[in-house]
């Protein structure tokens, strides 16, 4: 081995990159492994995007301190990194006694837990004040200011290309299929690669108990296991993003959180998730007729006026839930020095994101000397084109006149853009990928425009053959052949 | 009695063709009746399709048979479209292939690129 | 800020057509803005025929009949910014563009024209479950990497929609050496031309199921593509029936559920929307809610033959020019009200004052297939105007024109299909 990593961080999900974020910011060597071609791949892609207030968790618990602290930190990031992000805030709502009790709950746990601006509203009037929309019977309902939205791969990409950006070394299409000890190194090996480092994190998400279980080897009954759980969403067109101003939560149950009404980023609705633990695979995210039937009744609970028929995608995403565990599960492992597991990162995940890496810091306390980096910088987002000023507009076609192209009509966004992020830190390479770092083909008519004119630009970008362009994952082949018989 | 569509035109009239005698009758045009005869005796179709082209904007010219071929020569002439590369710039009208597969029938660019 | 008198957003065979009607009417400054390295919009792409038959007699492919109304076009002083994109289009008639040559621009014009088309349906607007995999399109997707870029999106195809984008799609696939294993479409009938179905199933043996849906999804093992999709019946109220599901294994679905009028800049100048046709609301000059804008096209009403697309645009462009020489018409509006089995009316509102002397037309499509009816325009319980009618069909759009003194002491009107007089 020629190379020894001092942290080997497994999956470039959030908790991955954020991981690898703020372990850039000291001297260490790091490497991620990531398994599918890109970042974010997993859950990450595919959940509400929303960061919590913090009530929800039982105050004392992991999910409960990291939520708070991962809240505030990714606010300040967001600023920082130029990735979208709009305080929403949030209201859980109620019309019945037992409501009425559990959101009093709610809000005692978030007085706890220190949540700033917690207010309970106690009358139909000032629920529906503030949401004209929701269902008449809603008369109670906490209000927390500081939840918001975000689109959760950019967050893990501005993330992890500053990681990347700051000398931490990403090997995609890297499936981790061996962790083993030798002296004081774990010699990881993926893609038939060999790496050694002194720490290993297993983000890994779904997969975060099979890792874990390679590198016990024969002790692998003691490690935890993880229950996938699916969760499935409507997207719908902008022109229902209106009905509500703020995430709409239901009066949560033992089930979970919840089917969430809510405005994204992008001024879509999202309405979702039910929670199957029925799923085929760990990565199973395919949409069921049932499932999906069950998150419109519930939405429709909260906000009786969404017009369905304004769909414009459904989408599933798979999280890791822990069986009979209902915090993270963020330790040192008790059989394996400098094997440190973040497992079970179900809701509040994406929200504790940064505080993730904080986290990794404290626990690891002082078994690693963090020097830090002194030239340690920060990578931004770049802007989208069409939130640019006119001036800078004119500014951007002049330096570049691919900046006047426009090649995802719904979304306006340019071919600059689009071959910009085919040679960013972490580059875009399948129109999946191009999608997530530009917004090309989010929009009302999902790339049926604009797609092959993607498709184009990656094949002459890359210089690829037709045929090996993906749509994301690998086997996601696009075209099939050429026509008039031509190689 | 055979019934069938007129692909004529857009209208898409119903026509019966009495096969011994190939009387027709449905159609509002006289065009209905030269297809309804031929569909039953001959039957024809105008193949549209592309080639492959140079140096124009894209990797694909649309071109047709300028004449109605049999039905069962279809296939081979759009096997005979997979060795044709045209160079830009060709206009409508162009002759791609002239008297296809023993036929009167042209095959011709109908896009200008 | 760059001024004009007449712009057009667009310039597929609607604007390409309403620049010609506005030409030969006499306004002399005219430009038409198209996003596309050419003119010719969709039918660049629609290179099969069928296009032609009632405008030019002859029967023409879409890139013929494109080209014709192009030569019309460079004949006259009209100019092109094409590889131009419009981004935003207020209410006073100013609009931003971008394109590579020229950046970043404004433009104010006096009357504008609305031809931006339509776009297609997706999977989600009609929430198909199951995986999200490779080898899903939309069939004008998969025809533009056809015709266009030569290359076949799939070698085993199965279609959802009997529209005619649907078949077209199966008839191109399979000259091109796919197999469609299946047209399967919603309803108890096929919404796409009888002819099509001939020359594009029917000479193929590519099966039509009707009453039928696409209810799931399947991807191969690795995710990554279609393997197969799953089929049911439906019933009347085109809900799934349990126990008639089959499978059918493919590589690639083609979706051809629909045609949706691209109306986002319609929506920033303030353009009052009809939700029945998804386009602007318009007077019987082809004028929408905004003074000065106007609309043609699939961006108005979707169409089934492009002829008709030039007929309404070229008078779009006639009564443009009538805007810009004696300006706006102020009137009382008669109301035009769509009946039992029609879907909608273009336009939705007559001025009674104009001063066309031509007839109104009136555009619309039925709810579902009939045979021998009439459409009747009714006002105050007495007909107007009666046209009968051997076959009717929501595929094929309708027209008919009544005479504007017939409307002199009407202010609603109602059109709707009614029996055969005995």
């Amino acid at each position: 081995m020629s190379n020894s990593y001092d942290f080997i961080i497994i999956g470039c999900g959030i908790t991955g990159s954020s991981i690898a974020l703020e372990l850039s910011k000291y001297e260490a060597k790091v490497l991620i492994l990531e398994s599918s071609n890109d970042v974010s791949m997993g859950t990450t892609k595919a959940n509400s995007g929303i960061i919590h207030g913090g009530y929800d968790p039982k105050p004392g618990t992991l999910m409960a301190r990291l939520n708070v602290e991962g809240s505030k930190l990714t606010k300040e990031l967001a600023g920082i990194l130029n990735f979208h992000y709009n305080q929403v805030g949030s209201l859980v709502v109620g019309s019945t006694e037992s409501d009425h009790k559990i959101i009093n709950e709610l809000f005692t746990n978030g007085t706890t837990s220190k949540i700033p601006g917690l207010k309970l509203l106690k009358t139909k009037k000032e629920v529906h004040d503030l949401e004209p929309n929701l269902n008449p019977n809603f008369d109670y309902a906490l209000f927390a200011p500081t939840a918001a939205v975000v689109a959760p791969w950019e967050e893990c990409l501005a993330f992890a290309q500053t990681a990347v950006g700051n000398g931490a070394e990403i090997k995609l299409n890297a499936k981790v299929t061996s962790i083993k000890k030798e002296g004081d190194q774990y010699v990881v090996t993926a893609s038939d690669e060999k790496y050694c480092g002194t720490n290993v994190i297993n983000c890994a998400g779904t997969q975060a108990d099979i890792v874990y279980k390679l590198a016990l080897g024969k002790d692998s009954d003691k490690s935890f296991e993880i229950i996938p759980c699916k969760g499935e969403y409507y997207l719908l067109d902008k022109n229902q993003g209106n009905l509500v101003s703020h995430v709409i939560f239901q009066t949560p149950s033992a089930v979970g959180k919840g089917v969430l009404v809510a405005p994204t980023i992008h001024n879509n609705l999202i309405v979702g998730p039910n929670a199957d633990y029925e799923v085929c695979s760990r990565n199973d995210t395919s949409t069921v007729q049932k499932n999906i039937e069950y998150v419109a009744q519930s939405a429709v609970r909260s906000v009786p006026g969404i017009n369905f028929r304004e769909n414009i995608r459904n989408f599933s995403g798979v999280r890791a839930t822990l069986k009979d565990y209902d915090d993270f599960l963020i330790a040192e492992s008790e059989y394996l020095p400098n094997f440190y597991n973040f497992a079970g990162i179900k809701s509040p995940g994406l929200s504790c994101g940064p505080a993730f890496g904080k986290e990794l810091i404290r626990i690891m306390g002082n078994k690693f000397t963090f020097k830090a980096n002194s030239s340690f910088k920060y990578y931004p987002l770049p802007i989208y084109f069409k939130e640019l000023s006119d001036e800078e507009k004119v500014a951007a076609i002049k330096l570049d006149n691919r900046f006047g192209r426009v090649v995802c009509r719904c979304e306006s966004i340019t071919e600059g853009e689009i071959v910009r992020a085919m040679h960013s830190i972490i580059p875009g390479r399948t129109v999946d990928g191009i999608k997530r770092r530009t917004n090309a083909g989010m929009g009302r008519c999902q790339g049926g425009f604009c797609g092959p004119k993607v498709f184009d630009l990656i094949k002459k970008e890359f210089d690829l053959d037709a045929e090996d362009i993906l749509f994301d994952r690998n086997g996601s082949n696009i075209v099939m052949a050429k026509t008039k018989g031509e190689k | 009695m055979r019934e069938l569509i007129c692909i004529s035109c857009p209208r898409g009239c119903h026509l019966k063709v009495d096969e011994k005698t190939l009387e027709v009758t449905g159609n509002s045009c006289p065009r209905g009746k030269i297809y309804g005869i031929s569909e039953v005796t001959n039957p024809v179709r105008v193949v549209t399709s592309t080639v492959k082209i140079i140096g124009g904007e894209s990797p694909r010219v649309s071109v047709k048979t300028d004449k109605p071929i049999a039905k069962g020569k279809i296939f081979d002439a759009m096997k005979l479209l997979n060795d044709v590369e045209l160079k830009s710039p060709v206009n409508i009208g162009d002759v791609v292939l002239a008297n296809i597969l023993d036929t009167d029938v042209n095959i011709v660019v109908t896009k200008k690129m | 800020m760059i001024e004009h008198e007449l712009v057009i957003i667009g310039g597929g065979p609607a604007g390409l057509s309403a620049a010609y009607g506005a030409y030969e009417n006499g306004v002399r400054d005219i430009l038409i803005i198209e996003r596309d390295a050419r003119l010719g919009g969709i039918l660049n792409q629609c290179i099969h025929n069928g296009f032609g038959l009632h405008k030019f007699k002859e029967e023409l492919t879409g890139p013929e009949y494109a080209q014709r109304y192009i030569d019309l076009v460079n004949q006259t002083n009209v100019k092109i910014k094409s590889d131009t994109m419009v981004l935003d289009l207020s209410k006073d008639k100013v609009l931003h563009c971008i394109s590579a040559k020229d950046g970043y621009e404004t433009i104010k014009a006096k009357a504008i024209i609305l031809a931006m088309g339509c776009r297609e349906r997706t999977r989600g607007a009609i929430t198909i479950p199951g995986d999200r995999c490779a080898g899903i399109f939309t069939a004008g997707a998969a025809q533009k990497y056809c015709n266009i870029d030569g290359y076949l999106v799939g070698k085993k195809v199965v279609i959802l929609g009997s529209g005619d984008i649907g078949l077209i799609m199966a008839r191109r696939m399979v000259l091109e050496g796919a197999t469609v294993a299946a047209d399967v479409e919603l309803c108890p009938y096929s919404n796409g031309l009888n002819r099509n179905v001939v020359q594009c199933l029917n000479d193929f043996d590519i099966p039509l199921y009707l009453s039928h849906t696409v209810t799931d999804i399947v991807a191969d093992e690795n995710d990554g593509r279609v393997q197969k999709v799953i089929i049911s019946e439906v019933d009347e109220n085109k809900k799934p029936i349990p126990g008639t599901e089959r499978e059918i294994e493919c590589d690639t679905l083609l979706l051809s559920v629909g045609l949706i009028p691209e109306n986002e800049l319609s929506q920033n100048a303030e353009i009052e929307i009809d939700p029945r046709t998804k386009g602007p609301i318009v007077y019987d000059n082809l004028e929408t809610s905004v003074e000065g804008i106007f609309a043609c096209g699939n961006v108005l009403q979707v169409h089934d033959l492009v002829d008709f697309v030039s007929m309404e645009a070229e008078r779009a462009g006639k009564n443009v020019s009538e805007y810009l020489k004696n300006g706006e018409v102020n009137s009382t509006l008669i109301k035009v009200e769509n009946k039992e089995q029609v879907g909608y009316t273009v336009p939705q509102y007559i001025r009674k004052d104009s001063t066309d002397e031509d007839a109104v037309q009136i555009s619309f499509r039925v709810r579902s297939p009939m045979k021998n009816k009439r459409i009747v325009v009714e006002a105050n319980g007495s007909e107007l105007a009666s046209f009968p009618r051997l076959n009717l069909a929501p595929a094929e759009m309708e027209n008919i024109k009544i005479s504007r003194d017939k409307l002199k002491d009407v202010d609603v009107i109602d059109i709707s299909i009614k029996e055969m007089q005995k």
